[in-house]
């Protein structure tokens, strides 16, 4: 399900260096065209329709419109992700509707402490099993 | 054909940056991140400097860009032996248990730290029905660490609200490697979007590693990275095969379609020695779509069947076939089996296959009601609906949207499944990659399994996790993360040991550069010759290559196109087809740093698709029945492959050499 980029909503991340999709994107597909100012997905054969585009989008401006040679028209799935939920809006061809809302996070996004109250490495163990924080099992 | 040189006489030549670090990471899905968590606690009071290379942004990169809404290894409650018998059994009876038991062993630690972060995870109420992470905070459950339930789908599985997952690991690794940064006062430690094209052995000590290098997808700059250790760490291999779908389609892979066989190919290129590459991995999914089956088989009871309505693995007179062939390994009904039954009855014409989501989902309701009464029987109902949908919303959204699109509610109608085109991956129902280290202390494993550093391969200071690990599979997220972590670790213990250690090429710094760059110098040379930037007698660009390869593969090497089938005829015909793609790999051209990655990324898949290749030439029975067939000897042969196969790629010469290594069985 190759992303598309919806020319009106698009405002090219206000000409910052790189747009937001650009940003985020794992196979390196979005592209901002300078001229007009509006990105748009440059192989969509290559798009494993992650979404990761279309949930960062400050503009709302990117959906997914099913794979041409086996999705029929008509459906949509769209996203709203918050800071620790993400609403789902599903749109049937027959124009059924389902929303859904699921948790993303227990902690708020930058929060993580990563070694907060934990031991030091014992180096007198770097050769024997087990983590800095944790032995491991033994049965 | 004349042989291209990149004098830069076309094409701008870049800015180099040379980079000198202690570890290197390359990639940054969950083994990076793992190894990134891990190595910064050892490494920084000792003052080495971590560098982690991905190719895209580590908040959304790797295999669980996307979400998962499953991890699928937590030993929890269970014994660590018993996951290495399930590993086995699933893998064709050839694993190295000493690898399995170590992984097991280590990874709960990092599916608890993951809770710790901020990771859902379901729980189970009190009345017995699912509390989603929310919930089961609300309702004051106890974490993993302090005992808390999960929601288990599967012996080995828990549930998760997993659509976060990979950003808040992320998280983490980038505030481990933060603190690596400040401690060491290196002005960078993580490079987004820049891709390593190879790897570099040293000039002075045989077999060790020195380095890697490559470019930036955003800008015109190449890379040099000196490292007295490097993980090689950036997934498995996808669309190698010609995938099912090949318009907009060929997208949709199961497996992350980003996933390029680097580091096979770069692991190989520098003589690392791998084990079972001919192991591949035939996912039986949700048609097209690609939709996760797990949940509806373990969680939601799901029965498949074949269009007539039988269950293909209960076929007397198939299993009786399968049984003459593949003996013992056929009771098990592990992945490969179950498979090759379904692929029997496709072949017999009785298909399409069946998901019966909706029987499944009138049973839970019909049991919901007998147990709760109506009312509350219909809430249950909803929730678990919610659960259904989530289950794909988390991992696989395309799925959602094509039954959308066909007004499908598998709660009400069935699903097609399909057997889907080959991948090769380490961490999932999978086992090729390299021939690693093992930990060294597990009873009964030959002193031989074990070279002193944990996970490293038979290159000095190169290591392997997650999917580049080989055979052991079924580490999956939380396994390729908890593993990273135990290279990560065994790596500051090697680069302590060997402190004295100087990396240094034996290559010039202008010539690799100009060797990376060779694609973007063949286009501007030649693109004026003719009318179209594609269609040039001069050159091949990265995307027909990829449809090459893709060709050569599934009709030579077992693709969908002949049902999964080959021979020692067609391998050698295939290896012909690929040596020739070899060459013109010279003249792949790229007209920007976006088609650049492109031309090195099937580069990769080339090299591994090679190693595959001549893997199930070399290994001749068929071990993997419904991942492959070797029609000419279409057995399981115990008594002369019951092992391991290993092969060495010459980094001089570039000859293939093969051998058995013999297994050994720790556990009973």
């Amino acid at each position: 399900m190759p992303s598309f980029v919806i020319a009106e909503k698009c405002d090219g991340c206000k000409g910052q260096d790189k747009t937001a999709c650009q940003y985020i994107c794992p196979n390196d597909l979005m592209v901002l065209d300078r001229e007009k100012m509006k990105a748009f997905n440059q192989e969509a054969e290559q798009c494993w329709e992650c979404y990761n585009c279309v949930k960062i989008c400050p503009q709302q401006a990117i959906e997914v419109r099913g794979y041409a040679d086996y999705v029929p028209l008509g459906g949509n799935v769209i996203p709203m992700r918050g800071t620790d939920s993400i609403m789902w809006t599903v749109k049937f061809r027959n124009g059924n509707l389902k929303r859904f809302k699921f948790p993303i996070r227990t902690t708020a996004e930058g929060s993580i402490d990563p070694y907060g109250g934990m031991p030091e490495a014992d180096y007198s163990k770097i050769k024997e099993p087990g983590f800095f924080n944790y032995d491991a099992r033994k049965e | 054909m004349e042989k291209e040189t990149n004098t830069f006489a076309h094409c701008e030549k870049p800015e180099v940056v040379e980079v000198e670090t202690d570890l290197l990471f390359i990639g940054g899905g969950m083994a990076a991140c793992g190894a990134a968590y891990e190595s910064s606690r050892w490494g920084t009071p000792k003052g080495l400097k971590i560098t982690m290379i991905d190719k895209a942004a580590a908040e959304r990169s790797g295999s669980v860009a996307m979400g998962l809404s499953a991890i699928n290894t937590y030993m929890g409650e269970n014994q660590v032996a018993d996951y290495v018998r399930y590993v086995r059994a699933d893998l064709m009876g050839i694993i190295r248990e000493d690898l399995v038991f170590d992984l097991g062993r280590h990874v709960d630690d990092s599916v608890m730290l993951f809770e710790e972060w901020g990771l859902p995870i379901w729980k189970k109420g009190d009345d017995g029905f699912s509390l989603d992470g929310h919930q089961s905070r609300a309702a004051g459950k106890a974490t993993l660490r302090d005992g808390g339930t999960p929601v288990r789908s599967g012996k080995w599985q828990i549930m998760i609200n997993g659509e976060s997952y990979k950003p808040i690991v992320a998280e983490a690794a980038k505030m481990a490697l933060e603190i690596n940064r400040e401690a060491t006062g290196v002005e960078q430690n993580l490079y987004e979007r820049v891709f390593i094209t190879r790897m570099l052995l040293d000039a002075n000590k045989p077999n060790t590693i020195a380095g890697a290098v490559g470019f930036s997808v955003r800008e015109n700059k190449a890379y040099i990275f000196k490292a007295k250790a490097i993980l090689c760490v950036p997934g498995g291999a996808v669309n190698v095969y010609r995938p099912r779908s090949i318009g907009e389609g060929m997208g949709r892979t199961w497996f992350s379609v980003w996933n390029a066989g680097s580091g096979y190919a770069m692991g190989a290129q520098v003589g690392a020695e791998m084990t079972l590459m001919e192991n591949r991995f035939v996912p039986a999914r949700f048609k097209d779509g690609y939709g996760p089956v797990g949940a509806w088989f373990l969680f939601f009871k799901a029965k498949a069947t074949n269009s007539l309505g039988e269950d293909y693995c209960a076929n007397e007179e198939n299993i009786a076939a399968a049984k003459k062939k593949y003996g013992k390994y056929v009771d098990v009904m592990g992945t490969t089996i179950r498979n090759h039954l379904m692929m029997e009855d496709m072949k017999q014409g009785k298909g399409p296959m069946i998901m019966r989501t909706h029987e499944a989902m009138a049973a839970m309701a019909q049991g919901f009601n007998e147990k709760l009464g109506e009312k509350e029987g219909k809430k249950k109902m909803k929730h678990l609906e919610a659960e259904a949908w989530e289950d794909f919303l988390d991992m696989t959204i395309g799925q959602v949207g094509m039954w959308a699109a066909c007004n499908i509610e598998p709660d009400k109608v069935p699903s097609e499944i399909i057997p889907s085109e080959p991948y090769l991956l380490g961490s999932h129902a999978g086992c090729a990659g390299f021939w690693t280290s093992g930990p060294g202390d597990i009873d009964g494993a030959p002193a031989e399994w074990s070279w002193g550093y944990n996970r490293m391969s038979t290159v000095n200071g190169l290591f392997m996790a997650g999917d580049t690990c080989g055979a052991s599979g079924h580490k999956f997220s939380s396994g390729s993360h908890a593993e990273g972590r135990i290279a990560g670790k065994a790596m500051v213990a090697y680069i302590l040991d060997n402190a004295d250690f100087q990396p240094s090429f034996k290559e010039n710094v202008d010539d690799l550069v100009a060797e990376i760059y060779l694609p973007r110098e063949i286009y501007e040379k030649y693109k004026d010759y003719s009318t179209s930037g594609d269609v040039n007698p001069n050159f091949i660009k990265p995307d027909m290559y990829q449809k090459r390869l893709m060709k050569i593969m599934d009709e030579y090497v077992a693709g969908v196109g002949t049902m999964f089938t080959t021979s020692k005829t067609l391998i050698e015909e295939g290896l012909k087809k690929l040596d020739l793609l070899r060459e013109d790999a010279s003249r792949l051209a790229a007209s920007d740093l976006h088609e650049l990655l492109r031309c090195w990324e099937n580069y990769h898949r080339l090299m591994t698709a090679e190693a595959h290749a001549r893997h199930i030439l070399f290994r001749e029975e068929t071990r993997y029945p419904g991942y492959y067939y070797r029609a000419d000897h279409d057995y399981i042969d115990d008594e002369n492959w019951k092992c391991f196969t290993n092969s060495r790629r010459d980094p001089e010469t570039g000859e293939w050499e093969h051998k058995k290594v013999p297994y050994v069985q720790l556990f009973d």
